[in-house]
């Protein structure tokens, strides 16, 4: 058994809330250049300069690519080999207060949803735990959500017959309907099968994925590439004003599911896509 | 390059079309869900604002707390849509400009045409950037709202993006109508 430090978890976690807010991803720095090279409207080829323009300037003063440095979402893989004297949800959050205290970052959750009162410190953070049996590791995945792009979540239980058609058919009115909503250009995570609840999971998982990565199952790896090329035949462009540059990636999650059901979720990331990882 | 000084006058307005690139200098009033709900009460109870919105634009924005001796943290727009049931009221009270990011209602489109005012799209996420052209930040309304309070921001070539001009015109149907 290895003993988890609860204190190093909290620092780490602070640090890597910090990082995600103000560091953009390498995969994602240069999908947006490659883009940007590719846009045919000048105006979003003008947006694509600014973001990445917008990306520099965090890094070196390190403040955040986006004011609205969002929920803290948080997936925690526990080694089942792994000893915990305390409460680990606890210290994450912990964390999650020190990061976005020391850090400067926006604090964006109210308690009640109805009230709506400030938390004044980011958190409760939504933490997702999965127990890895044989292994004496934490890891932990801090993945800020923004509001703007959360709003533009889609479920759909749809049927069998609906199939491959029906899927493609739903998330192009859903990218449609967001439009710019969501931050063009946008990540998509698709997430189909599982059940109500797996099924949003599982999108939000997939925007988890290196943006260069394909799935290993062929049937979501075609239906990855066919929706790219789909949504970005829409004219959503960047920032919803015109052009090629709609979607960087889409990723597609898959899980069994019921006989009688097809449960397809679309969960969107803005183009600061964050995701840091932390190993314990 | 075409530049544009607050209070917004209407003359000027009027030569804006969908489409052009504004960068504006002077007061911008910060303001978002929480005190768009305050501000639309008062006026339903006949109360003062907090501030005199003639003229004046407001900016959907919650913005990062700042880093020791900043202005102000990081400060690119919301998505307008969530306020859309509280701007006909402001701009009928004499607001002249919004800046957000994202589609309109169709009521707001009516208002902004009515008025003979503008609504602007600011880049979404490139709120370190947009920070650079912020001058001042002083705290008119609302502290408790903390980042959702009233602000007013001193601005030097703001760059905005004319969404809904006064004749009508929308740039996202506009590229919408536009296809690849």
């Amino acid at each position: 058994m290895k003993k988890l430090d609860l204190k190093l978890l909290i620092d780490k976690v602070a640090q890597a809330c910090i990082e995600a807010n103000c560091f953009v991803n390498d995969d994602l720095s240069n999908k947006i250049k490659e883009f940007s090279e590719l846009e045919t409207n000048p105006l979003g080829k003008s947006i694509l300069n600014q973001i990445i323009e917008n990306h520099k300037i965090a890094k070196e003063e390190q403040i955040p690519m986006c004011q609205d440095t969002g929920v803290a979402v948080v997936f925690l893989e526990i080694g089942t080999k792994v000893q915990i004297d305390g409460d680990i949800y606890k210290a994450i959050n912990q964390g999650v207060a020190k990061g976005y205290s020391e850090g400067y970052l926006r604090k964006s959750i109210v308690k009640h949803p109805l009230d709506r009162v400030n938390t004044q410190d980011n958190t409760p953070a939504i933490i997702h735990t999965k127990l890895i049996p044989d292994s004496d590791k934490v890891k932990i995945i801090i993945a800020p959500k923004g509001g703007g792009s959360e709003n533009m979540s889609f479920l759909k239980m749809l049927k069998p017959a609906d199939g491959i058609q029906g899927i493609k058919d739903f998330v192009l009115e859903s990218i449609l309907k967001a439009g710019a909503n969501p931050c063009p250009p946008i990540v998509v995570g698709v997430g189909i099968g599982g059940n109500f609840e797996r099924c949003a999971e599982l999108a939000k998982e997939a925007l988890l994925r290196e943006l260069n990565d394909k799935s290993e199952d062929s049937i979501s790896r075609k239906l990855e590439e066919e929706l790219l090329e789909l949504i970005n035949s829409t004219n959503v462009g960047p920032q919803g004003l015109g052009g090629i540059t709609t979607a960087l990636a889409v990723k597609v999650n898959v899980a069994p599911c019921h006989i009688a059901c097809l449960p397809v979720a679309i969960n969107i990331n803005c183009h600061a896509a964050r995701h840091k990882e932390v190993i314990l | 390059m075409i530049k544009l000084t607050t209070p917004l006058k209407e003359e000027e307005l009027l030569k804006l079309k969908a489409g052009d690139v504004v960068y504006i200098t002077g007061t911008i009033y910060t303001a978002r869900d929480a005190a768009h709900s305050r501000l639309v009460k008062l006026i339903e109870n006949n109360e003062n604002l907090p501030f005199d919105i003639k003229g004046q634009i407001i900016y959907y924005t919650g913005p990062t707390p700042p880093k020791p001796n900043k202005v102000i943290g990081s400060c690119g727009p919301t998505t307008s849509y969530r306020m859309d049931s509280y701007s006909p009221q402001l701009l009928d009270l004499g607001l002249k400009g919004m800046i957000g990011k994202g589609a309109r209602s169709d009521s707001v489109k009516k208002a902004i045409e009515r008025n003979k005012a503008v609504y602007f799209a600011a880049v979404g996420g490139a709120a370190a950037l947009i920070s650079k052209s912020i001058t001042n930040c002083e705290l008119v309304a609302y502290e408790d709202l903390g980042a959702e309070a009233i602000r007013k921001l001193e601005v030097v070539d703001f760059p905005v993006i004319v969404i809904n001009d006064c004749f009508g015109n929308d740039l996202y149907e506009i590229a919408r109508s536009n296809k690849v």
